[in-house]
């Protein structure tokens, strides 16, 4: 295995977990937003304990693998950055709207009404985000961002509004929300009711990731043919019969109330789309121009990064998992 | 770019110096048991807890405008100064991690055990502040690669760490931090206490601050005064146009304040004091210091703009000493801080000069590296993106920013004033 490989693996992975950490937390504001009925104070009070230790942390994980896409492919992250200036741009609004809408909200008056401006600044850019997110990752894929001599001939639309990339944006966002769901059943066990609610969302927005993946599916046939070829391949079936059994087994913990599993199942759901996602897109960064060799960085940088990720994790995995302990620990059963 | 710059740094700072002002009111608080300084810890942290979410936010839109703004600076700085940025990736990681441990924590967990939480943040506050800079001295004197035919090859990312403008830089930042933060808290509470004096909250988080900042400003003297000679070793021209000296002379004079007119090469109406540079620079009135006759016209930077940024920071450093002697030589007879009326009206007025002078400062390093992004090699105009329209997520952001400085600022009164009331003592 060369050494950007063992990066981009490490890359991915990263990836995910913010895919399950602070994917998870936007999902939370999607519900936030959602909140109705009579105990709606109840459920967006249960999102904002849950997510209001770890999301700060949760969040890291998209800076890190932002250092790594420009210290390992610089030549591609410029080219991302170049060719999405505007959905990143948009992207990072979200971002900055999110975060500080939930801590303001959390500081400012308890009255009503400043409480309800807060939520709803936190509940749009948290459903807005995962959105833009998807259509980035998307549109890498597309085949529309073209590539010559490191300079992007295909101007500043291509790719991210394509119906591929707008199914992939609709994707995250229901991804986030049912995660978001599935792990709310249980942090709220002190409370069945709020618990149910929750339980009900995470069937609903489940079940709802089937016809979307489908739509993903069809619009890859046209805007994304690589991607298409790739869903094809003689692990596709593989991988597919995994997402589904977790999805499936997700479903049915949900329905008999075994809440920790449906947590597990979620994640693995997660874990197998994502690494499915990347596996199809192997070995391309944007394609087709670029991928992880063509735009590697020298191999002593890669060395160098292998050798800060191996002792940063020594720091950082123990830490994560102190976090974590301390504050979901305790309410796992 | 540069205004997400100019906004991070402020909370940069402050995320770099809260936690260890947290961690020491909860270490005394270990100490003596006193309640007061409890309370204290836990209101820094939830004002920090607000400041910190827009330091995190705004630096997480900073990495990526590194792209989105100079992608070619990035395709050949990346893989060189990759490492110092993952190195402060994980430093940030474990601030954030254990901030939302120290936040959220207070009654998980026995009391030592937060504390050291607190202490961690602390140390990777400042370790990332750390890597940050490394990368900003990279790009004034950037080492560790061979430069051929416009690409970086043979590259050495250990060497472009430990640049040579890295050191001085590092402890002048850090030591900024300390100063801006802790001169605006210790006016902050200063303001409060005066009103309030039998506010024994106040009096501590007043004390603890100004000692701090106290402690700090001489050093950052010092570390001053080193900086600005390795600059004039490493960037003549940034130090020349620090001191809009035009000339190559020797025994230079040294200029405070003044019009500077770049194409006169003149400065008028500035203070001069004969041989000062030279002393400065080389201890001797002999001293030759290169001037900005030695580089070429479009090398030049901003004269004026650099010249008076440099002027403000060094003006307002000095303030802040003055203010740090007296307060240290009332406190050496008295062998107690000094809480007369008089000095708390000064650490008020100039509480928001630390701040001042980091601004002015962080002015003089970028702007007195224009025209180059990494100095002698790339060109700003090169370095940027092709995006048109830049204007547009210029002033979206301006605005946002403006916005959230407005709640922010809202917020920390809303906090203060309920702090205000004489709520002494934690029940």
């Amino acid at each position: 295995m060369h050494l950007e490989e063992v990066i981009a693996f490490i890359t991915l992975a990263a990836l995910t977990l913010y895919a399950l950490m602070g994917g998870a937390d936007f999902g939370g504001g999607v519900w936030d937003l959602l909140a109705h009925g009579p105990r709606a104070k109840r459920q967006r009070e249960a999102i904002a304990n849950a997510i209001g230790p770890v999301w700060e942390a949760n969040h890291v994980w998209l800076i890190l693998v932002i250092v790594l896409l420009f210290t390992a492919w610089p030549k591609a992250f410029a080219a991302i950055m170049t060719a999405l200036h505007i959905p990143i741009t948009a992207m990072l609004l979200g971002i900055v709207l999110r975060g500080t809408a939930f801590i303001f909200r959390k500081y400012d008056l308890k009255k009503d009404d400043v409480q309800r401006r807060w939520s709803r600044v936190f509940g749009i850019s948290s459903a807005f985000t995962p959105i833009v997110q998807g259509m980035i990752l998307g549109s890498l894929t597309t085949g529309a961002i073209r590539v010559e001599n490191g300079i992007i001939v295909t101007g500043f639309f291509a790719g991210w509004l394509t119906p591929f990339a707008f199914a992939c944006g609709g994707f995250a966002l229901v991804l986030f929300a049912f995660i978001a769901a599935a792990y709310l059943t249980v942090d709220t066990a002190h409370d069945p009711e709020v618990q149910n609610d929750f339980r009900i969302r995470a069937m609903v927005s489940g079940l709802a990731l089937a016809p979307i993946s489908a739509i993903v599916f069809f619009t890859s046939k046209t805007n994304a043919p690589y991607m298409n070829d790739g869903l094809t391949n003689w692990w596709a079936p593989l991988l597919l019969l995994a997402t589904t059994l977790c999805a499936v087994a997700a479903l049915i913990a949900l329905w008999c109330g075994r809440f920790s599993l449906a947590r597990v199942a979620a994640l693995c759901q997660v874990i197998t789309i994502l690494f499915g996602w990347a596996l199809a897109q192997y070995p391309h960064l944007i394609y087709p121009d670029l991928n992880i060799r063509n735009t590697a960085a020298p191999e002593i940088t890669l060395r160098l990064l292998l050798i800060v990720l191996s002792v940063g994790a020594v720091v950082l995995l123990p830490s994560l998992y102190y976090l974590f302990h301390l504050f979901k620990g305790h309410r796992a059963e | 770019m540069g205004m997400s710059l100019a906004f991070h740094i402020i909370f940069a700072a402050i995320g770099i110096c809260m936690p260890v002002l947290m961690a020491i009111a909860e270490g005394l608080h270990l100490r003596t048991r006193n309640p007061v300084y409890l309370e204290l810890a836990k209101r820094w942290a939830r004002g920090t807890a607000i400041l910190f979410v827009i330091g995190a936010v705004s630096g997480t839109v900073l990495s990526f405008e590194l792209g989105l703004l100079w992608p070619k600076f990035m395709e050949h700085a990346g893989p060189i100064i990759g490492m110092p940025f993952s190195l402060e990736g994980f430093a940030f990681f474990t601030e954030a991690i254990f901030l939302g441990v120290f936040f959220y924590g207070w009654d998980r967990m026995s009391p030592v055990a937060h504390w050291l939480s607190g202490v961690v943040v602390a140390i990777s506050g400042v370790m990332s502040g750390v890597f940050v800079v490394t990368v900003n001295a990279w790009m004034n004197t950037p080492v560790g690669f061979d430069f051929v035919d416009g690409e970086f090859t043979n590259i050495d990312p250990i060497a472009a760490m430990l640049n040579p403008a890295a050191l001085h830089q590092v402890i002048h930042m850090t030591l900024a931090a300390f100063v801006a933060t802790g001169f605006l808290v210790a006016g902050i509470h200063a303001y409060f206490f005066l009103r309030d004096r039998t506010s024994e909250f106040h009096r501590a988080a007043f004390k603890i601050s100004a000692s701090l900042a106290c402690v700090a400003i001489p050093l950052q003297i010092f570390s001053g005064d080193f900086a600005a000679r390795r600059v004039a070793e490493l960037q003549p021209a940034k130090f020349a146009a620090m001191e809009a000296h035009f000339e190559t002379q020797a025994g230079a004079p040294l200029l405070i304040g003044g019009i500077v007119d770049e194409e006169a090469r003149t400065t008028k109406y500035a203070i001069e004091i004969p041989n000062g540079l030279s002393l400065l620079i080389g201890h001797s009135t002999k001293t030759v210091v290169p001037g900005l006759d030695t580089i070429p016209r479009d090398e030049w930077p901003n004269v004026a703009l650099v010249h008076l940024s440099f002027d403000v920071m060094v003006g307002c450093g000095s303030i802040m000493f003055a203010l740090a002697a007296w307060a240290g030589f009332n406190w050496w007879r008295k062998r107690k801080l000094d809480q007369s009326t008089w000095l708390l009206r000064a650490f008020i007025v100039v509480a928001p000069m630390g701040y001042i002078a980091l601004e002015a400062g962080w002015f003089v390093t970028e702007f007195g590296r224009q025209p180059w992004v990494i100095y002698g090699l790339m060109r700003t105009a090169d370095a940027v993106t092709p995006m048109p329209g830049l204007v547009v997520p210029f002033t979206t952001f301006t605005c946002v920013y403006i916005f959230l400085s407005v709640i922010l600022i809202m917020l920390l009164k809303r906090q203060f004033l309920e702090t205000a009331s004489p709520k002494t003592h934690a029940p």
